[in-house]
Parts: structure tokens; C-alpha cells; sequence
């Protein structure tokens, strides 16, 4: 966590911030326009700057504003709101062996101020964990000082759209940009064929199911798309066992 | 723009859940001490469900209009978001994905009222 002195006095808490630094742009777009989407959504001041401290999850915040718009029931919002976000189940998996030093205060709060982007910096600054607790605890500092740049960056510009929304007319659509930003995500995540696939079958499946009530089409696509890959996946190990 | 008026319960509380939902999927595997390890079927399937949960929430987005499929190929929805999605994989970066997107939505969206 970036306010101990433990690791904002560590010099690789600086090499973090410079590392996180050259993406902060692209955070404070996404920030900005994640911050108009909430009050467009006809959430109050109130209650999109809450949203902004404390759930700190773009993705899932912009998933979840078009549901509770529509009136959709709070565990469906949560339940896909829980779905946006499996992927950091994966990552905090990944990001264990790193932090397990720690005591498990700090590290649960770690983990929840590591965001898509501090995780794959981090990652890919440190492939493997230390051996040592000194280089333990420089990763640590690393990582305080990416998810630093992240955290502020992102909290800053989502309040400027939070209050600059008036003067940005609906009428533009910019909200549009929300829509864009998981556009982007869904690109990254589509890293191999299969994947391709998951998200051809989920987005099929959750279209022809529309007009399912309680916005069940997203629970429903996602169940058929993970059940289908799996599957999928097993008959393509199973054929390549085979062959080999 | 109303700061406080209109804040209610229903909104609070799933802006709590979300912050809930935020703290055990971002710490899951940070809470235990002890060493143990998901099944390994769970684990095979956790790697599918983000890109499946993204998938359904962006796409019908775009093509859908009020619940129905759009009945024109003049709409800048789509066309922003095959831009964006092009982009993103030319610069990998969604900064470039949102920019280029807003570039070919905005003009067909404000000038033309795709």
C-alpha cells in the first residue's frame, strides 16, 4: 500500500510511479468518462463519488450502471458486477507467491487497489517473485508506487467528469465512450481462438435472450459460454493427446 | 446537477455490494495464509468467464436499440466500436481504442445523426 513509508521510502516505490506514468492518459480517460456515465446513468453527486472511493472497478461500475438504470434486481447487478471482475479471482491468484509476505490485512488491500493495469505492469517488470524478503519487499514498493500513479490518476479525472457533465451535452453521446472502454477490455482479453469463441457464443447468446427479465441474458450468456469452452477445450486437448 | 437530493437506499446499498464484490475478487486468493489450490475444472473455467461476461454486456449494446436489432447499417454504434476494436489490436492500448472510436462516432453521430 502506497501511504506506508515502509514502501514510499523504498526507491523502487519511484520506479513503480515512472513505470505506471506513460498509461495514466489512457486511465484518465476511462476515469473521466466513467465519472460522466454515473451521473448520466441519473445517479446524484452523492452517490457517484462514493461509487468512484469505493468501488474502484471501471469496468465493473460501467457494467453495472446500465442494470441499475433498467431497474434490475441488486443481485443481478452484483452478480455481474462479480462476473466483470473474475478475472482479478485469476490474478490474485498470480499475484500470491508476491505478496504472501505481508500480513493479510495488507495484503487483501493491496489486492484491492491492484487494478487491471498495476497487475500486468507489475507482472511483466517481475516475473518471478523473490527469493529474499529484501527483494520481497521491493517488489512490494514497485507495486505501491504503480497502483499510486493508477489509484490518483483515476480518482482525479473521475471526479472531473463527475462534475464537468454538465457542460459535455448527453446530446453528443459521449457515454459512448464507456462502451469503447470495454470494447478495449474485451480486445485484450481476446488472446487466443478459443477465447475469440467464448466471446462470439456470449454475445450471441446474450442478444437472442434479451428480453429474458432481470437482465438474466448476461447470467444465462455467460453460463453457455464457459460451459461450451470448457468443453471445447477438453475435446481439443483430448484430440491433440491423441495425435501426439 | 443534484448533489444530494434523491440519494437513496437501493443505490447505496449495491454501491456497497460492488465495493464488496471489489474486495473479495481482487483479494480472493489473498485471504488464506495456508497453502491450498482450486480444483483444477474451476480453475479451467474461471479463465473463460471474464471475456464471456465482458462479450455480453458490450455487444448487445451496440447492436441492439431499444431491445431490438438495429434495422439500419447507418448507426455510428457499430461502426465506433469496429474502429475502436481495430485499434486496439494496431496499438494495444484502449486510450488509442476510445480516441479513434469517439473520432468515427462523434461526426456520424452529430453531423448526420446515425
Amino acid at each position: 500500500m502506497f501511504y506506508k513509508a515502509k514502501n514510499y521510502r523504498h526507491p523502487a516505490f519511484l520506479e513503480g510511479l515512472r513505470d505506471a506514468l506513460p498509461q495514466t492518459p489512457g486511465v484518465a480517460a476511462w476515469g473521466l468518462m466513467t465519472g460522466v456515465a454515473m451521473v448520466n446513468s441519473g445517479m446524484n453527486v452523492l452517490e457517484s463519488v462514493l461509487m468512484t472511493l469505493m468501488v474502484y472497478a471501471g469496468s465493473s461500475q460501467l457494467a453495472a450502471l446500465p442494470l441499475m438504470m433498467a431497474g434490475a434486481p441488486a443481485w443481478v447487478v452484483l452478480a455481474t458486477g462479480f462476473c466483470v471482475n473474475l478475472r482479478f479471482v485469476v490474478f490474485s491468484l498470480h499475484m500470491r507467491p508476491y505478496l504472501l509476505h505481508l500480513p493479510r490485512l495488507e495484503r487483501v488491500l493491496q489486492g484491492y487497489l491492484t487494478a487491471d493495469l498495476s497487475y500486468v505492469l507489475f507482472i511483466r517488470r517481475f516475473t518471478k517473485p523473490g527469493h529474499t524478503l529484501l527483494d520481497k519487499e521491493m517488489q512490494s514498493a514497485f507495486l505501491a508506487g504503480s497502483t499510486c500513479a493508477v489509484w490518483v490518476t483515476w480518482m482525479v479525472a473521475s471526479f472531473f467528469g463527475i462534475l464537468l457533465v454538465n457542460i459535455i451535452p448527453s446530446a453528443w453521446g459521449l457515454g459512448f465512450a464507456g462502451t469503447l472502454c470495454l470494447v478495449g477490455i474485451l480486445c485484450s482479453l481476446a488472446t487466443n481462438r478459443l477465447r475469440i469463441l467464448t466471446a462470439t457464443v456470449a454475445a450471441i447468446t446474450a442478444i437472442a435472450a434479451y428480453h429474458l427479465p432481470l437482465k438474466l441474458n448476461i447470467v444465462m450468456a455467460i453460463a453457455v459460454a464457459v460451459v461450451m469452452s470448457m468443453s471445447l477445450e477438453r475435446f481439443e486437448n483430448k484430440s491433440q493427446g491423441r495425435g501426439a | 446537477m443534484s448533489f444530494f437530493e434523491g440519494t437513496d437506499v437501493w443505490t447505496l446499498g449495491v454501491i456497497l455490494g460492488l465495493t464488496l464484490v471489489t474486495l473479495v475478487t481482487r483479494g480472493f486468493f489473498l485471504y488464506s495464509s495456508q497453502e491450498w489450490s482450486l480444483p483444477s475444472w474451476a480453475q479451467r473455467g474461471l479463465q473463460f468467464a471474464p471475456i464471456a461476461a465482458m462479450a455480453a454486456v458490450v455487444l448487445p449494446e451496440i447492436v441492439l436499440v431499444q431491445g431490438q436489432f438495429l434495422t439500419t447499417w447507418m448507426d455510428a454504434r457499430w461502426m465506433g466500436a469496429v474502429v475502436g476494436a481495430a485499434v486496439y489490436f494496431w496499438r494495444k492500448n484502449v486510450f488509442y481504442t476510445i480516441l479513434a472510436g469517439m473520432l468515427t462516432y462523434l461526426p456520424l453521430h452529430i453531423l448526420l445523426a446515425w
